[in-house]
């Protein structure tokens, strides 16, 4: 038998809620306090959880390194694309206003819905990239090795 | 102006922006690219797209005008706000222009200096960098410019510390700048908190506006024009809080260390000068003392004991490191006389000094590339070696003494003025002995490489083995440039540097 029964079937319940936490928080962050940053953190913080209980090789086999690395770049271009595209549009440099013709109000809706997703891309791969690169480092050289 | 009608009408309006954002969005790309060949290219079209745009720019400054960018079309004092006017434009073009400079020179010694793994992800962060630096001097918002000090510290944390399979010590050099740089960034943002509490905005020119109308305000103001100094002295490595600087300079990459030693201390005392002059103001009681007493003294103190350190370097990359901190001191000297002279000296002395440094930086660089040589007592006989780049250097370092028709002597001629006119007379004494210093800190390698011999390894005299094409382009051309500057450009630089005290000393005078 596999030890941690417990902690493991709990975490297998939570994980999913975690994650769908986050999207709660990604996307209530039009109508209250929450936003990318907060769901990014928590979106990781489900990642990590499963890594703490399954270990590290799991968890990167699930999520991959490369695709953190991805997703880090990804997320700041999303964010900045939205600006490159309201400076296509005529407008200043993430004047979400510009995105939609005739209805500014629409457009600062869909502009801040794409910008938050960036948030939420980035901040979630550099916490998990942050969290693989302590979490697999190389032990200490022994004394031979120097 | 000619060159201004080839450029698009956008790209001089939302220049601004661009200029940022081109390197921030370019290198979150290159991270992901996988061939450093390709990441150098991406690198190169953005130096060189930032550096025409930059001099557009400069160009429409130069006209008389100031540019004002609304982020996301909000209004200033909500909004944020990117200004450029007299003061920052040729800061602008400086960096970018030592971006292209340094990128060229990366082609081949990045090759030999990092290892090939982290090549792509070298230039991503020095992008990064350059975007860092860029936005903290184009942005008119306070807490926007620490948002950019630290896109730009952390990016050069990095950097630094990519010299590690060069020379290990690039690590330990890195950790300290690390932990000294996050000390200087708390310093300001912790000054920038209690600006917010005195004033209720974070728009540079409106708290410039409230504190005045205050008379300088309380003593929370007062507590936040100290946090403020003492976090951006660190970064621009006044006297006492010049630790990290050496270490940094001497073992990161050339390439980095190029160009944090001609931009990343431009941009620190930038903004040191935005901050007292025109979001404080020198008719404050707490800024006059502060500049005229305190500043003034550490600048002096940087020039005779940061040239006399250097002396005693075996280092040739400390030497001249150590360099760098008296040379920022004869910037504070300049900035600490409060008069519009000593203003212009300071700035033109900015420009001067990054054009030097960078000159002989590279040259150092290219010794390493060849021969592997970095300490002070193989120079001998490198005047037979490599002559080219040893040419280079002693122009350099001619000019960093400051030997007439020479951009040093430029600038040191202004400063000695202004300090007869501000009736410093031990001032000019202090430039003096300084300038000794430096002779005695260049002449000791110029000697060793003139008069000395090359060395003989079994037997044989080492041979001649000039540096690449690539590596000596970027180095003459900062060499010739500071001839040209000494020579022709003097009028154009001092130019510059009166333009900025203008936007400085505008309206109220002390």
């Amino acid at each position: 038998m596999t030890p941690h029964v417990i902690l493991r079937i709990i975490a297998k319940f939570l994980i999913p809620l975690i994650a769908l936490f986050a999207f709660y928080v990604q996307f209530h962050g039009d109508f209250g306090p929450g936003g990318g940053f907060q769901a990014g953190v928590i979106l990781a913080a489900s990642v990590i959880l499963y890594a703490l209980i399954f270990g590290l090789e799991a968890a990167k086999e699930a999520i991959p390194p490369s695709w953190v690395r991805i997703g880090m770049s990804l997320g700041v271009l999303l964010y900045g694309g939205t600006g490159v595209v309201t400076w296509m549009l005529g407008g200043e440099f993430l004047n979400y206003s510009v995105l939609i013709d005739g209805y500014p109000a629409k457009g600062q809706h869909y502009g801040i819905i794409a910008v938050e997703l960036g948030v939420l891309l980035a901040v979630a791969s550099v916490m998990l990239a942050i969290f693989y690169a302590f979490g697999s480092r190389q032990p200490d050289l022994s004394e031979e090795d120097w | 102006m000619d060159f201004l009608s080839f450029m698009p009408e956008w790209l001089i309006t939302h220049g601004a922006a661009v200029l940022v954002i081109m390197p921030l969005l370019l290198g979150a790309i290159t991270a992901i690219l996988p061939s450093e060949r390709l990441a150098w290219f991406v690198t190169l079209f953005v130096t060189v797209f930032s550096t025409v745009t930059a001099f557009a720019i400069l160009l429409v400054i130069f006209g008389g005008e100031t540019q004002l960018y609304k982020m996301g079309g909000w209004d200033p004092p909500h909004g944020i706000a990117y200004v450029i006017d007299g003061l920052n434009a040729p800061i602008i073009f400086l960096i970018c222009s030592m971006a292209l400079l340094t990128t060229l020179y990366g082609l081949k010694s990045v090759v030999a200096e990092v290892e090939p793994k982290k090549r792509a992800p070298f230039y991503a962060a020095f992008m990064l960098g350059m975007a860092g630096l860029l936005g903290m001097v184009v942005t008119g918002d306070a807490f926007n410019v620490f948002v950019f000090l630290e896109v730009s510290s952390i990016s050069t944390y990095v950097l630094v510390a990519m010299g590690a399979s060069r020379d290990r010590r690039a690590l330990a050099a890195s950790y300290n700048y690390l932990i000294l740089g996050s000390i200087g960034a708390t310093f300001f943002v912790i000054g920038l908190g209690f600006l917010y509490m005195e004033t209720g905005t974070l728009n540079m020119a409106d708290i410039g506006g409230i504190l005045r109308n205050l008379d300088g305000g309380s003593r929370v103001s007062m507590v936040a024009f100290g946090f403020i100094t003492v976090g951006l002295g660190l970064k621009l490595a006044m006297f006492p809080l010049h630790l990290w600087l050496p270490g940094a300079y001497a073992h990161a990459p050339t390439m980095v260390t190029v160009f944090l030693a001609s931009t990343a201390t431009k941009a620190a005392l930038y903004l040191m000068l935005r901050f007292t002059f025109t979001v404080f103001d020198v008719s404050f009681d707490y800024v006059f003392t502060v500049l005229t007493f305190i500043i003034t003294g550490l600048g002096c103190a940087a020039m005779l004991l940061g040239s006399l350190s250097a002396i005693f370097q075996t280092d040739a990359r400390r030497t001249l490191a150590y360099s760098s901190i008296a040379q920022v001191g004869y910037m504070l000297l300049g900035v600490g006389m409060l008069t519009a002279m000593g203003l212009t000296a300071s700035y033109v002395h900015v420009l001067n000094h990054a054009v030097i440094k960078g000159a002989l930086f590279f040259a150092l660089g290219a010794f390493w590339y060849r021969y592997g040589i970095t300490r002070t007592e193989d120079f001998a006989g490198l005047g037979k070696m490599m002559p080219w780049t040893m040419g280079a250097f002693t122009l350099g370092g001619l000019s960093l003494i400051g030997v007439p028709l020479t951009a040093g002597f430029i600038s040191k001629l202004q400063l000695a003025r202004a300090a007869l006119d501000r009736g410093w007379e031990w001032a000019v004494v202090v430039i003096m002995v300084s300038s000794i210093l430096a002779i005695f800190y260049i002449g000791r390698l110029l000697l060793a490489a003139y008069f000395q011999s090359p060395p003989e390894i079994d037997g044989e005299v080492v041979e001649r083995n000039e540096a690449p094409l690539i590596i000596l382009i970027p180095m003459w051309f900062l060499a010739l440039l500071s001839i040209g500057i000494g020579i022709y450009y003097s009028d154009f630089v001092v130019q510059l540097g009166q333009n900025a005290s203008d936007v400085l000393l505008q309206g109220d005078r002390p």
